[in-house]
Formats: C-alpha cells, sequence, structure tokens
C-alpha cells in the first residue's frame, strides 16, 4: 500500500494526529523512566546481606538505672549483666547460638569509621577507606549465616570487652571482601594488618567473609554498603543488642519467651514492642519506601498505558465514522476488507512511530533531568528500545478493534448519504 | 443562557455515553494521581512554623577544614561545613549571645520511672535546650511554663513533659511542681505542653530526620543533662580518622559534631551582624590556631536548611513529578477526544452558527460541556483520590504516610484542578468548533 493517501488524509486532520503522537511521546518518556525506577527499586530490595535471613531476629533492651559505662567499674558490671543475657538466652530451648552485636544490616543504626594501611593516619588522611564497624563475640559466625573465605573465625581467645564510648586497641578483624580488595587488591589480605580510626595501633585481619552489608540501607551508605569489618569486642553500654538465631520453625515461639525471661534474668530493664524483632521485619521496614515507590510507578504507569491505549480507541473510531462514506467508496472501488484494515494499521504505525521518535529524545531528556537534580543512575538504552516496542504494539493493539469495525463498513454505504 | 447550555452539554453527553465515561475516567484517574502524590508531598514540605520560619536561621561553623569534607556530617565534593556544631562552638555561640533568641539542642533518651507500683519504665525520647528554646519555636503550653535563665546557668533539675506523657504518669493533671523520675535523678516539672508535634520536626532535623510519629515527650536544661551525664543519643559525626576521646568529657572536647542550634534574627541587618560575628569567630579561632583554614561558615534560615538537609525525600519529588506527566498526559487525552466529539457535531454547529448563534456562543457552550465532563471527572477523582490516600497509608513508612492527609482544602482543589484541566483541554477543540463554516456544513450535509 502506499503510504502517499495516508499522509495525505492525516494532513486534513493535523489537531487529532498531533494530539496522539504528543500523548504516545509523553506516555513513552514517562513509562521508560518509572519503569526504570521500579527496576532499580526492585534490585535494591533484593540485595543479599550475606546473612541467613531465616529463624533470625534481634534484640534491643535499655536496662534502668544501670552503673555509668565511663568508668571501669561500671563496664565490668555491664558486661557482667551482658553475659549473664546471654547465657540465659543460649541455653533457651530451640534457640541454635546468640551473638550479642551493636547492629545488623538494614536495621539503619550503625557505627561508621574508616581503616587504612597508614599507622596513625592523621586526621583528613585521604587513604583510608570508609567502613561501617560490628562489635560481637565469636558466636557471629553461626549466629548470622556468615560465610568465610579466607582465614579463620573468631576465637573465644580473641573477644575482648570495653565501654561503648572507650577507645580500646583493636588486634584482630574480620572484613568482608569487598574492604579486604580495597585495602589489598592484590589478595592475601589474611595475615595483614590495618589501621582502624586512625590509631596507630595495628589491626591484623585474621579472616574474610564472602559479604555483609552494612547497617545503612539508604543513600549515605551507597558508596560503602559492603564494607564491613568485625571486632571481636563486646561493647558494654545501658542498652545492649542480641541476635539470636533459632533451630529451624522455632522463630515464634523463641521470640515469644525471649521477653519473659530477659525479665527474669533482671527485671529493671525496658523492653517494648520493637524490642524483640525477626530479621523479615527488619527487611521490610528498611525498604518499605523502595517498595511503595514501585508499587506507587507501577500504578501510575499502569493507569498511563489505560488512558493512552483508550485515547487512541476513542479518536480511531471518531476518525473512522467520520470516513464511513469514503470507506465505503474505497470498497465500491474494489478494496479489500483487509486493506481499509491495513489501512487504519499503518495511519497507526505511523503516527505511533513519529511519537515514539519525540518519545525517545524526551525520555532521555527526561532521564538527564533527573540525574542531575536527582540521585538517577543513566537509563540504559535497552529500556527506551523495549518502550518503543512496547508503545507500538499498544498503538495496534488499541487500534485494531475500531479498525475491524472500519473494514466491516458495506460498499452500499457509499451510495447513501451522509 | 448557562442553563441552556447545561442543558445542551448533558445532553450531547448521554448521545455518546461511552465516550463520556471515557474522558471522566482519564480526568479523574489524573486528577486522582496527581492530588494522591500531592497529598504526600505537601504533607512533607509545609512550613512547621508558618509565622516565623523566616526569623529562624541555623548557624553551621567548619571545626574540620576543608580536607574533611567527605565526613559522613558533611556534603563529599563540596565545601559545605558539617550540619552540626561542636560542643565548643556551641557553647561559644550561646555564651555570646548575639541572637535575639537562641539555644542549642541535643536529642536525649532517659527512661522515666513512674512513682507507685505497677507502673513499667517508659523510655522517652526528648531535647535537652536552653531556656530561650520555648519562645523561640513558641512551644504551646497547657500549665506553667519553661525555665528561666538562671535555672539554665545553674543546671537546675527542672523538665517541660508532653501531654502525652503527662497523662501516662500524672493522669492529665495539672502535674507542675511535681517531681519525675529520670534515670534515677528527680526532677521538677515546671511545664506541661498542650500536644505539640510539629513536623517537620526542624529544630533537629539532623537527628531526626525530620519526621517522627510521637512528638517530643520532654525537654530539659541542657547543662543539667550533661551535669547528669545524660547521653545523646542523636547522631554523633566525627572528623575522618578521628574519635571522640573517652567518656562524655571526651565527647565534649573532640572536634565531633552533635548538637543543633537555631537563633532567631529580626531582621536583614541582623542577619547581616550575625554572619559577621559567626566569621569573627572563626577568624578568632584561626588566631587561637583550633581552626587551620580561613571562616567557612553558613547562616541558612529554617527553610534553607530544611531544603539543605533534604527533609523533603527525593522520592517524593519524583513521583509527584510522574503524577504530574500523568495529568498532563490526560489532559493531552482529553483533548483528543473533545475535538473529535465536537468536530462530530460540525453539522449541527453549523446549523447553529446559520440560526444566528455567535462564534462566542459557540465558545460558551463546548467549555460548559468540557466543564461538565471536568465535573464528572472531578467526582470520580476524588472517590480515587481517598483510594489513593488510602493506599499509600498503607504502604509508606508510617511517618511519611500519616502526613498525607485528606481534607478539605485537598477535596476542593481535586475538583478544581478537575474542571480546570477539563476546560484547559477544552479550549482548543471549543475554538475549533466555532470556526466551522456554517455555509459549507449546510451544503455538504
Amino acid at each position: 500500500m502506499k503510504l502517499h493517501p495516508i499522509l495525505a488524509a492525516l494532513r486534513k486532520h493535523k489537531a487529532g494526529t498531533v494530539l496522539i503522537a504528543l500523548q504516545i511521546a509523553l506516555t513513552l518518556a514517562i513509562v521508560c523512566n518509572a519503569i526504570f525506577i521500579i527496576g532499580q527499586r526492585i534490585q535494591r530490595v533484593n540485595r543479599a546481606t550475606g546473612l541467613d535471613e531465616s529463624n533470625l531476629f534481634f534484640v534491643s533492651q535499655q536496662w534502668v538505672g544501670a552503673p555509668s559505662a565511663d568508668t571501669p567499674d561500671g563496664v565490668e558490671k555491664l558486661d557482667a549483666m551482658q553475659r549473664e543475657d546471654l547465657a540465659a538466652l543460649r541455653n533457651l530451648p530451640g534457640v541454635a547460638s546468640v551473638a550479642p552485636i551493636n547492629s545488623l544490616p538494614l536495621l539503619n543504626s550503625s557505627w561508621t569509621g574508616s581503616v587504612s594501611l597508614k599507622s596513625g593516619a592523621e586526621i583528613g588522611d585521604k587513604t583510608g577507606t570508609r567502613t561501617a564497624y560490628y562489635f560481637t563475640d565469636e558466636q557471629v559466625f553461626p549466629t548470622l549465616g556468615l560465610k568465610l573465605v579466607a582465614g579463620r573465625a573468631f576465637n573465644a581467645g580473641d573477644v575482648q570487652h570495653q565501654g561503648f564510648r572507650e577507645n580500646r586497641d583493636r588486634p584482630v578483624a574480620i572484613i568482608t571482601r569487598a574492604l579486604a580488595d580495597k585495602l589489598y587488591p592484590k589478595g592475601g589480605a589474611v595475615g595483614k594488618v590495618m589501621y582502624s580510626d586512625g590509631s596507630s595501633a595495628p589491626t591484623t585481619i585474621v579472616g574474610v567473609v564472602t559479604r555483609m552489608q552494612i547497617p545503612s540501607s539508604g543513600s549515605f551508605g551507597s558508596d560503602f554498603a559492603w564494607n564491613s569489618t568485625l571486632i571481636p569486642t563486646r561493647l558494654d553500654a545501658n542498652f545492649a543488642r542480641y541476635a539470636v538465631r533459632t533451630r529451624p520453625g522455632q522463630l515464634d515461639a523463641v521470640m515469644h519467651a525471649v521477653t519473659p525471661l530477659l525479665y527474669k534474668v533482671n527485671p529493671l530493664r525496658v523492653l517494648d514492642d520493637d524490642s524483640v524483632r525477626p530479621f523479615s521485619d527488619i527487611r521490610a521496614r528498611a525498604y518499605r519506601a523502595d517498595v511503595g515507590m514501585a508499587v506507587l510507578m507501577g500504578v501510575i504507569c499502569l493507569i498511563l498505558i489505560a488512558v493512552t491505549a483508550a485515547g487512541i480507541v476513542g479518536l480511531t473510531s471518531f476518525w473512522v465514522g467520520q470516513r464511513h462514506r469514503q470507506i465505503g467508496v474505497r470498497r465500491a472501488l474494489g478494496a479489500r476488507k483487509i486493506d481499509i484494515l491495513h489501512y487504519f494499521q499503518i495511519e497507526n504505525g505511523l503516527i505511533a512511530g513519529v511519537g515514539a521518535v519525540i518519545g525517545v529524545i524526551l525520555a532521555l531528556g527526561l532521564n538527564a533531568w533527573l540525574m542531575t537534580h536527582y540521585e538517577m543512575t543513566r537509563m540504559p538504552v535497552l529500556y527506551v528500545l523495549v518502550g518503543v516496542i512496547a508503545v507500538l504494539v499498544l498503538g495496534q493493539a488499541a487500534v485494531f478493534v475500531p479498525a475491524r469495525r472500519a473494514s466491516n463498513v458495506s460498499p452500499v454505504s457509499a451510495t447513501r448519504a451522509a | 443562557m448557562f442553563a441552556y447550555y447545561l442543558g445542551l452539554a448533558l445532553r450531547s453527553l448521554r448521545r455518546s455515553p461511552g465516550l463520556t465515561a471515557l474522558m471522566m475516567l482519564a480526568i479523574g484517574f489524573g486528577v486522582a494521581g496527581s492530588m494522591t502524590t500531592y497529598a504526600v508531598f505537601r504533607g512533607v514540605s509545609g512550613d512547621p512554623i508558618p509565622w516565623k520560619s523566616a526569623q529562624l536561621f541555623v548557624p553551621q561553623i567548619d571545626a574540620w577544614g576543608p580536607v574533611q569534607m567527605s565526613g559522613p556530617g558533611a556534603r563529599s565534593g563540596t565545601n559545605e561545613p558539617p550540619d552540626a556544631l561542636t560542643y565548643a562552638d556551641a557553647m561559644a555561640l550561646i555564651h555570646d549571645h548575639r541572637g535575639s533568641r537562641q539555644s542549642a539542642i541535643y536529642a536525649v533518651g532517659p527512661t522515666v520511672l513512674p512513682t507507685g507500683t505497677g507502673h513499667s519504665p517508659i523510655p522517652v525520647f526528648g531535647f535537652a535546650v536552653y531556656d530561650e528554646f520555648f519562645p523561640l519555636v513558641d512551644v504551646p503550653f497547657r500549665y506553667g511554663s519553661g525555665w528561666s535563665a538562671d535555672d539554665d546557668t545553674q543546671g537546675a533539675p527542672v523538665v517541660v513533659i508532653s501531654d502525652t506523657l503527662n497523662q501516662q504518669v500524672f493522669g492529665g493533671a495539672n502535674s507542675v511542681g511535681r517531681s519525675l523520675d529520670l534515670d534515677g535523678r528527680d526532677y521538677r516539672v515546671i511545664g506541661v505542653m498542650k500536644p505539640w508535634n510539629p513536623q517537620p520536626m526542624f529544630f533537629d532535623v539532623v537527628d531526626t530526620g525530620g519526621f517522627s510519629s510521637d512528638g517530643p515527650a520532654l525537654f530539659l536544661p541542657l547543662q543539667r543533662a550533661i551535669a547528669s551525664g545524660m547521653e545523646n543519643v542523636g547522631a554523633v559525626n566525627c572528623p575522618k580518622g578521628t574519635q571522640p576521646g573517652a567518656g562524655y568529657a571526651g565527647l565534649q572536647q573532640s572536634a565531633c559534631v552533635w548538637l543543633a542550634y537555631m537563633v532567631e534574627l529580626d531582621d536583614a541587618a541582623a542577619v547581616q551582624r550575625y554572619r559577621q560575628y559567626l566569621d569573627d569567630y572563626a577568624r578568632s579561632q584561626q588566631t587561637i590556631g583550633r581552626f587551620g583554614w580561613p571562616p567557612n561558615n553558613r547562616l541558612r534560615d529554617l527553610r534553607g536548611f530544611l531544603e539543605y538537609q533534604h527533609v523533603v525525600p527525593d522520592d517524593t519529588r519524583v513521583s509527584l513529578l510522574v503524577a504530574l506527566g500523568l495529568l498532563l498526559v490526560c489532559l493531552v487525552n482529553t483533548a483528543g477526544l473533545l475535538l473529535a466529539k465536537f468536530l462530530r457535531r460540525s453539522g449541527e454547529i453549523g446549523v447553529r452558527r446559520a440560526l444566528g448563534a455567535s462564534r462566542r456562543a459557540i465558545h460558551a457552550q463546548y467549555l460548559t460541556e468540557a466543564a461538565v465532563i471536568g465535573v464528572g471527572g472531578g467526582a470520580l477523582g476524588l472517590l480515587l483520590t481517598g483510594i489513593g490516600v488510602f493506599g499509600v497509608n498503607r504502604m509508606l513508612p508510617p511517618r511519611l504516610a500519616d502526613l498525607a492527609q485528606i481534607d478539605p482544602s485537598l477535596l476542593a482543589l481535586t475538583l478544581l484542578v478537575a474542571v480546570l484541566a477539563a476546560v484547559l483541554a477544552g479550549v482548543y477543540p471549543a475554538f475549533r468548533a466555532a470556526r466551522v463554516l456554517p455555509a459549507w456544513q449546510l451544503k455538504t450535509h
């Protein structure tokens, strides 16, 4: 079929043509970017923390009238209280293992600092690498399900304790592979030393774990999300936090038993609704905004696509009605049904094609604008290509019903008055 | 005439129910999408203290120097000073007292031990502040008042509590003068606030992130809190590679930033003087060798500081933008459909024009028809906005979603936007309809 008659007809419907093309262009631009945002969110939410997240829960509690963590005497008392809790938790039926720990991945409460290969790195040293610290004990490996790739796990002899504001040397540490690669790009970090937080006392790296996310899930930690450092030290303060792994299927039962148990060990403490939380809850809360954003964007995309499809159906139906007589004339002059169908399909293809070209430009422009104003990365061209195919298919699908109605116009209508 | 146009519009809409429904749906969904995201946006971007935000300022002093601009409290790659103040700087500003009112602020999380048996300890969230904090941010009082400047200098054990805490501990009675046990120490209640939970919690966004579901439960004198060793539960950010010295004293002497600060300045001249003062102060610190760099201070007004702190999450802005895009597409869509609808009736327009209707009359008639569609779309939009806000409340983190409220102004705005959008979409189609040539139409049909 020649394009010329189609173009000639479109010239008679400039406004309608322009409006449909514009609508397709805008839909393409917005949907591409929205789907790109959804994709990014899904990717973020699905990141593995490096933990075995099932059967794991977290206890965060505070003692009332606890001794000061700033005096040596107070620290010893607090440590005794913490060890008492740990012993009670470890003896609870259904518990597999327990470790004291200051935070967990996705908890968004973190102790961050930096490690360097230089001793006593002066303030503002650029060689330091940012990291988040987990202060814990030798039970951390079975409790969190971390996987060691090199070196050894902590043993009981490594474990120290200190007041949480004290500066104490950190003789040994285990770091993540991401951090090890940063510090020792050529490998072989195990057995080497690093200096943490500007200290001049060396810290020996005794082991490397495959993966462990830092507590911050937001943009604050995005450039060092996998640089975790584990220090075998119990922190003593007026609060204490424990990670507990239960035997399979016992999570609920153990979680229910924890609060009464801890109150029995020491009634002078505060545990509220938020104090005992399964890891699944920590994960859900950390990513709630991301999931919400993805759903919102998804709903808006669906509405957009539906509205655009409806617009195409509406306007094409109008054109079919308007050209009823002309279609009849064409049919009377020998055009087959399929020719009429193709006419409207090609017409729509042309309009959608022009719309798609403008849409591609708009989509990339919008992405560039979002990149300069918000935290957004460059959208891969694949998204735009898929988007182009999608709007072309959408156009064809939407035009099919009115086009078929057009093809069913009988040749007799040519003879009737409009 | 309007009634006549209205009658014509309704008749015309009834003649093509499918197309009418389509247009109303488009307007309804477009408006509802934008209004739902707008409700969230409005909730988080509102001015918490509109009558005073232009007089409130947040000073920032560079206590870290240029090499530190990649620390967590500062912005990497920029020359921005840290978000909060060191203890030394905050105390110097308090001491010099150059604004009309001012307060240093830090977050505390003590435990309240209610007297009598059967009560369990209540962990609470509050702030350590100075006496001028209460008039500074207009804290509303139910009973009593804030404390005096003398109480500050003496570190008096007094406390201002929230309405909620007053209910929990004192059963809602006037508890002024009664004593309250915080972390095992006795404090005297000096004031009880009315329910007060400004959103965003503008006086300490660095620690609260701007939003919290409960308001602050108590305020107590900062020097008292420090003397009692009451921990700072907010953020402590230290220059890269350093740690505070041991204990609370170490934190006070360190270069770590952990205090929020707010100052009231009444006019532009006062702001100018305060800027000068901050620079002079930083220069004096440079002279004594504490700062090894020239003054690098900021004095943002409250709105500027909230903006700088990204209190409105980027997500909310992006979704508002996308929702506005949706509205635009719906507008274009409605314009196309109206065009089709109006021009289909070219014959009718021709007859009306031939019978003496002016172009303006045709214009008015078709814009009325567009407005009727807008009202219908708006009604649908109201319903969908209701569903949308409800859905958002289920989906978003509670502290953000609670702010998205349906109120009369939102409903009125929804309807207004719908009608305006429909009329706007109808402008070009009505213009085209009014330009139909009567003679040509009458001849060909």
